[in-house]
């Protein structure tokens, strides 16, 4: 295979909505040469551009969001106004041209709009369409409305992060649209292989609810086969002792694993207490489950003043588990995602020089990479509507006087 | 179903176990190939009692949907007849430490050479190259890496993991996405490569739009419990938990047209039970912005909604959100998952059979696809298909 071609290479995405869940799974479409299309309005811009920081210098604008820029690299920005028939117009011509249309508005909202799949599957029958929402496109809350951050609250994700005794724990930003992203992105990509094979089409309604719900599928067996309430238990593992979180010098902290009693020896010499090896208390994996709460203390006593990356490299040079805790400073200087380049920069018109993350598969011939920044709202009508959707200037006009842009 | 007309062999461990997973959910013939005596983990705790004893709920659900034969590739002669499956297959999957399969001769220069089509996946901590990759890792220390367990737990307290692994899930899912990816290219060349998938980076995707704080303007986000951050321009916090009557719920105080209408309509339901003090009453929701905020101006809108909502039951807030079209959802226990109305409307929970007698819950095929729900088989017994797999080639 040529180097560099792109995997996704002449394939269309058109994506309607906004936020993380539908737009994230475009962008790693995008990184891998599809050409993604997100379709705004400049009336109702995508929710992520003016209601979430951060803005450079905390200076609020339509185009200056690294929350929305950091899930559009690498796409093409339009606005259409979908309340217009002219707009619609528009769009299902943008449609005719594309194998794959992704939304994640409220259900039903897409099909009032005249952009449902029974009609899109009319202008383009082989169409690929996802619908992804909060708990699906149908059932007595299909229409109810929901973030992602509090979504993971009903999924189950919340009650089982933090500490048995403790509250349970807020996970950062909408967690579980990410899980959904993966597993709609999946599924895209078999309709498109199907679309490429048979012309069929495809219609997939994701619940990102139900996706959530693959990610505990143990538990829920464990639940319902052993009964029992199901808890949070901090670091803490059923197999590994010790399996915690250490505080090291300079406000860092550090994970540690021990799977079984060789790697335990390995460690205590590592850390210079082989006495622990034979310390009643901590000798066997038994002995160390009896006495968990002492031997993490022991163990927290012990690397407090170490360099967490010095600790990390050394306990990982003598056969232990063991990470640094990184900040979200620390990606930025990890030296494995250098290694992988997973920070890429690019210049943005508005908040200029900044980075994007790549995803975290590469393939060996055909490599994704971010290509663009992400589009100003509307940045690219010209370029799509007029050079590659091939719209007359006269039409172009009309549709302008029609306000199908606004 | 989607991907029928593909062979996909699955050489991975826990790490890897969702890549094959999803590519069977979506329709693929998934091969697990298993060490004589079975894969050992499948007697990782907790487990469940079977008809061929106790099994690991992981590996139950890890691997609905696929078929099982056994093969020793660390012997000759398994790796002779690994390289026959191979040579007729469309994908291997493969989470062994890099360059382990190099060293049995199934490599993806070995595999490919027999076969130029074939697509080979490796998911791996960190990835096929760097300075970390020969590193031991399991869950925590990947989830650690990622920058995930330092946005969770409290804020003056020890970064925490969720208590059921994650990385393996995101790992698989990334996993997918990169084999059906090299699909797309080998319809274009007829040529298949080597997958390369980072657990650390696929985890990164859970930390949202945090990166983009230090990028930006050197702000470094860190956990804070209960509480959501980021959302305010002063550095207010919000509260996101909140206790009630039988365990906790996610309110969540936002702007925007959907939180206006939530806070209105909280307010009012509030004024229903008497519980709405003047403040809220005469709150002027239509011109509400949460990023002005102050940590007063939030802790004043927020006391007399705590004491609303610890009046509540975690039902009785379900009820109230979706009768009233307001955001927020309850904190489910898994015991509440399984009453859920909405995921019985849908028909989601699926019986797996675990012996002649009992049958277990487990989640629904994860998509409705053209009005169908994808299905869902148990996961193989060791060598269930193993005849019919090896014997057909």
């Amino acid at each position: 295979m040529a180097d560099g071609m792109d995997a996704l290479g002449g394939v269309t995405v058109v994506e309607f909505g906004g936020y993380a869940a539908g737009p994230a799974i475009g962008k790693y479409l995008a990184n891998f040469g599809a050409r993604v299309i997100h379709v705004e309005s400049q009336t109702r811009p995508d929710g992520f551009r003016l209601q979430y920081p951060p803005y450079p210098s905390d200076r609020v604008g339509v185009n200056r969001s690294g929350c929305f820029a950091i899930f559009n690299d690498s796409k093409f920005g339009v606005t259409l106004n979908l309340k217009n028939p002219a707009g619609v117009a528009l769009a299902c011509r943008l449609v005719e041209k594309a194998q794959i249309v992704i939304e994640n508005m409220r259900p039903g909202v897409i099909d009032r709009l005249g952009l449902g799949y029974d009609r899109l599957r009319r202008v383009n029958p082989s169409l690929v369409m996802l619908s992804t929402s909060n708990l699906g496109q149908t059932g007595r809350y299909a229409t109810h409305p929901g973030f992602g951050s509090q979504l993971s609250s009903l999924c189950g994700f919340t009650h089982l992060t933090g500490t048995t005794d403790g509250p349970p724990q807020l996970l950062y930003g909408p967690y579980i649209d990410f899980v959904a992203v993966v597993f709609g992105g999946a599924a895209v990509l078999a309709a498109l292989d199907r679309q490429r094979r048979t012309n069929q089409g495809a219609f997939i309604d994701l619940s990102q609810y139900e996706t959530g719900l693959q990610f505990l599928g143990g538990t829920v067996l464990d639940h319902a086969v052993n009964g029992g309430v199901e808890q949070r238990c901090g670091n803490h593992d059923t197999l590994a002792i010790p399996h915690g979180c250490y505080r090291v010098r300079d406000e860092r902290w550090c994970v540690i694993s021990c799977w079984d009693d060789a790697e335990w020896g390995r460690f205590c010499d590592a850390v210079s207490r082989p006495d622990w090896q034979t310390d009643q208390r901590f000798g066997t994996a038994s002995q160390r489950r009896r006495h968990e709460s002492d031997l993490n203390d022991a163990i927290a006593a012990q690397v407090l003043g170490e360099d967490g990356t010095v600790l990390m490299l050394r306990l990982q040079r003598a056969g232990v588990h063991a990470a640094v805790v990184n900040s979200i400073a620390d990606l930025f200087s990890d030296p494995q995602l250098a290694a992988r380049n997973i920070w890429q920069e690019q210049v943005h018109p508005e908040i200029g020089r900044h980075h994007y993350r790549m995803v975290a598969y590469q393939l060996h011939d055909s490599p994704g990479r971010v290509r663009s920044p992400a589009p100003c709202l509307g940045q690219h009508n010209d370029h799509i509507f007029r050079d590659w959707l091939g719209v007359s200037t006269q039409e172009l006009k009309q549709a302008e006087a029609a306000e199908a842009f606004s | 179903m989607l991907l029928a007309p593909y062979r996909v062999l699955d050489l991975t461990g826990p790490l890897g176990f969702m890549a094959g997973r999803v590519l069977a959910d979506l329709g693929a013939d998934v091969v697990k190939i298993e060490p004589p005596g079975g894969d050992p983990a499948r007697r990782t705790p907790p487990t469940v009692e079977t008809a061929v004893g106790p099994q690991s709920v992981f590996w139950l659900t890890g691997n609905a949907n696929k078929k099982s034969v056994v093969i020793d590739v660390s012997q000759a002669r398994g790796q002779a007849l690994f390289r026959r499956l191979a040579a007729k297959a469309d994908f291997v999957l493969e989470s062994y430490a890099p360059g382990t399969l190099e060293k049995w001769g199934l490599g993806y220069v070995d595999l490919s050479r027999f076969n130029p089509g074939l697509i080979m996946v490796s998911v791996t901590p960190f990835g096929q190259d760097g300075p970390y990759r020969d590193f031991r890792a399991s869950d925590l220390e990947i989830m650690a890496l990622s920058g995930a367990m330092s946005l969770a737990g409290e804020a003056d307290g020890e970064p925490m993991r969720v208590s059921v692994p994650q990385s393996p899930m995101f790992a698989g899912l990334e996993a997918a996405m990169g084999a059906l990816s090299a699909l797309a290219a080998r319809a274009v060349t007829g040529r298949g490569q080597h997958v390369d998938v980072s657990a650390q980076v696929a985890v990164m995707a859970a930390v949202s739009h945090a990166p983009a704080f230090w990028d930006l303007n050197r702000e470094n986000p860190g956990r804070a419990g209960t509480f959501v951050t980021g959302r305010t321009l002063t550095g207010a916090r919000m509260r996101a938990l909140w206790p009630c009557r039988d365990g906790w719920i996610n309110f969540i105080v936002y702007g925007g047209a959907a939180g206006r209408e939530t806070n209105r309509q909280l307010v009012s339901w509030m004024h229903e039970a008497g519980m709405a003090p003047e403040s809220l009453l005469r709150m002027d929701w239509e011109n509400f912005q949460v990023p002005p905020l102050t940590q007063d101006d939030v802790d004043r809108l927020e006391r007399p909604i705590g004491e609303f909502l610890a009046t509540l039951t975690k039902r009785e807030f379900y009820d109230g959100v979706t009768s009233r079209g307001m955001l927020g959802y309850p904190v489910s226990t898994v015991a509440d998952l399984l009453a859920d109305p909405q995921l019985q409307a849908r028909d989601f929970w699926r019986k797996i059979s675990l012996d002649t007698e009992r049958e277990g819950t487990v989640p629904g095929g994860f998509a409705i696809v053209d009005g169908e729900r994808l299905a869902v088989r148990r996961a193989p017994r060791v060598g269930e298909h193993h005849e019919v797999t090896v014997e057909e080639d």
